[in-house]
């Protein structure tokens, strides 16, 4: 989708203060967002879907963890693990409708332990190679995608091939994993944003071979 | 333009909602100087009321909640991407691997949990690490994202204008070095190797370590020999 979220290349967003925005949590309540957020087991693409559905002036207004909030009540309700009802009154009223896996702690400490990240799904042959001129499909799904707005039509040149990984807009559809190759693709500056700018600059970007066209 | 419409548009609200929802979040901790995106309505209360919900209902393990913030908040932090940083200085064999393979020797130091790019600024090439379309950052050796990394601004501006940004932070580049912005749109995460300062060659791993700060390995610092009270 074509929200407001998919910022780059956006330029009233004000100065960055670094100084003053140097903190990780805020309050309490941040605090306990983020382990909820983590621990309904949610994947990153349902996640990451449900934010992009707060509306632009709210996603904009709002502070980060007022946003995984927001998120996180449409998505237990969508999920039927809880009903909209037990939301309003607080009160549990009756088990959930979905079988649903409780993260447990030594599963929480299994998530930073060496190994864990791998994204190994083999099996899935890689149609572009490193050193190929790739061009960013011109595509506006109404549903999740990483493809940013701002690669869309431009060429790059695949700088690494990294290995295969779900296709997140299949995954945030409930359509499957869709597995395939993921691409660093590098843009370069003046590419992505005309002449004016740097001649030496470039942006890299990691993007799902469903995104890409040769060129 | 130092003024922004949106700017006006978070005082206005703040003003509006100073008055219709007091913030009890701030009158728990709320000692520091920020601005606020939003003031929220009582999210303390909602918070709790959703937890005891869950919990209620068998679908979070409240100890399991406890050790999710305990890991990301204390157990991982900038301290462990240091660690790799520092190793990598004065390992030339762990830094050809760390290179080649971050998630593999990031993992000989016992982190895991993400799979990891590193990228090595030197004196022709500045990298910088960002996630335009949210927040993506890598958890086990940096930890948790400050607000800022998270902001539209840093999101916004970081591709289309990394120099301004990097200016944004105190750092100006000159011409002749090559700027890399790293846009972390899928499931792989990036962590800067920043240049080792100069004088700093009697230094020992320890100390080393102690010199890397946050900034430096997300890419908006350079690491240098002068202690800072922010941004570790």
């Amino acid at each position: 989708m074509n929200g407001v979220h998919d910022m780059g290349g956006m330029q009233d967003m004000g100065p960055i203060h670094p100084e003053q925005n140097d903190l990780v949590f805020h309050a309490s309540w941040e605090r306990r967002v983020f382990a909820l957020f983590n621990a309904v087991d949610f994947t990153w693409p349902v996640l990451r879907s449900e934010l992009e559905l707060i509306a632009p002036a709210d996603y904009l207004r709002m502070s980060y963890y007022e946003k995984w909030l927001t998120a996180l009540v449409p998505l237990l309700i969508k999920a039927r693990m809880v009903t909209p009802a037990e939301i309003e009154s607080g009160k549990p009223t009756g088990a959930s409708t979905n079988k649903w896996h409780v993260v447990s702690v030594a599963e929480v400490a299994t998530w930073i332990a060496p190994d864990s990240g791998t994204n190994g799904k083999p099996g899935v042959a890689a149609q572009f190679q490193a050193t190929q001129r790739v061009r960013a499909r011109n595509m506006n799904p109404l549903g999740h995608t990483r493809l940013p707005r701002y690669v869309r039509g431009k060429i790059g040149t695949i700088q690494r091939v990294r290995g295969v990984d779900v296709f997140p807009d299949a995954v945030a559809q409930g359509l499957g994993d869709k597995p395939q190759h993921v691409y660093t693709v590098r843009f370069t500056a003046q590419e992505l944003w005309g002449a004016p700018a740097s001649r030496t600059d470039s942006v890299y970007a990691d993007l799902s071979e469903d995104y890409l066209e040769p060129a | 333009m130092n003024t922004t419409r949106r700017e006006i548009l978070t005082a206005a609200l703040t003003a509006a909602g100073a008055t219709l929802a007091p913030d009890l979040a701030g009158a728990e901790e709320h000692d520091h100087d920020h601005d606020h995106q939003a003031v929220p309505s009582d999210p303390t209360l909602r918070v709790k009321a959703l937890e005891s919900l869950l919990v209620a209902k068998g679908l979070v393990d409240r100890d399991a909640l406890d050790a999710l913030i305990e890991t990301y908040e204390h157990k991982v932090g900038p301290r462990n991407g240091a660690r790799v940083v520092a190793r990598a200085w004065v390992d030339r064999g762990f830094k050809e691997r760390l290179l080649a393979d971050g998630t593999a020797a990031i993992g000989e130091l016992g982190y895991g949990g993400d799979t990891i790019t590193v990228v090595e600024n030197t004196a022709q090439i500045h990298n910088l690490v960002v996630c335009t379309l949210c927040s993506c950052y890598p958890w086990p050796i940096l930890g948790l994202p400050p607000v800022w990394y998270k902001s539209a601004a840093y999101r916004s501006r970081s591709v289309i204008d990394p120099r301004g940004v990097l200016a944004e932070f105190g750092l100006r580049l000159g011409d002749d070095v090559e700027v890399r912005v790293w846009d972390s749109t899928a499931e792989l995460r990036y962590l800067v190797l920043p240049e080792r300062p100069a004088g700093t060659e009697r230094l020992a791993e320890t100390e080393l370590a102690a010199l890397v700060t946050r900034n430096a390995m997300v890419g908006v610092a350079k690491v240098t020999t002068e202690r800072r009270g922010s941004g570790a």
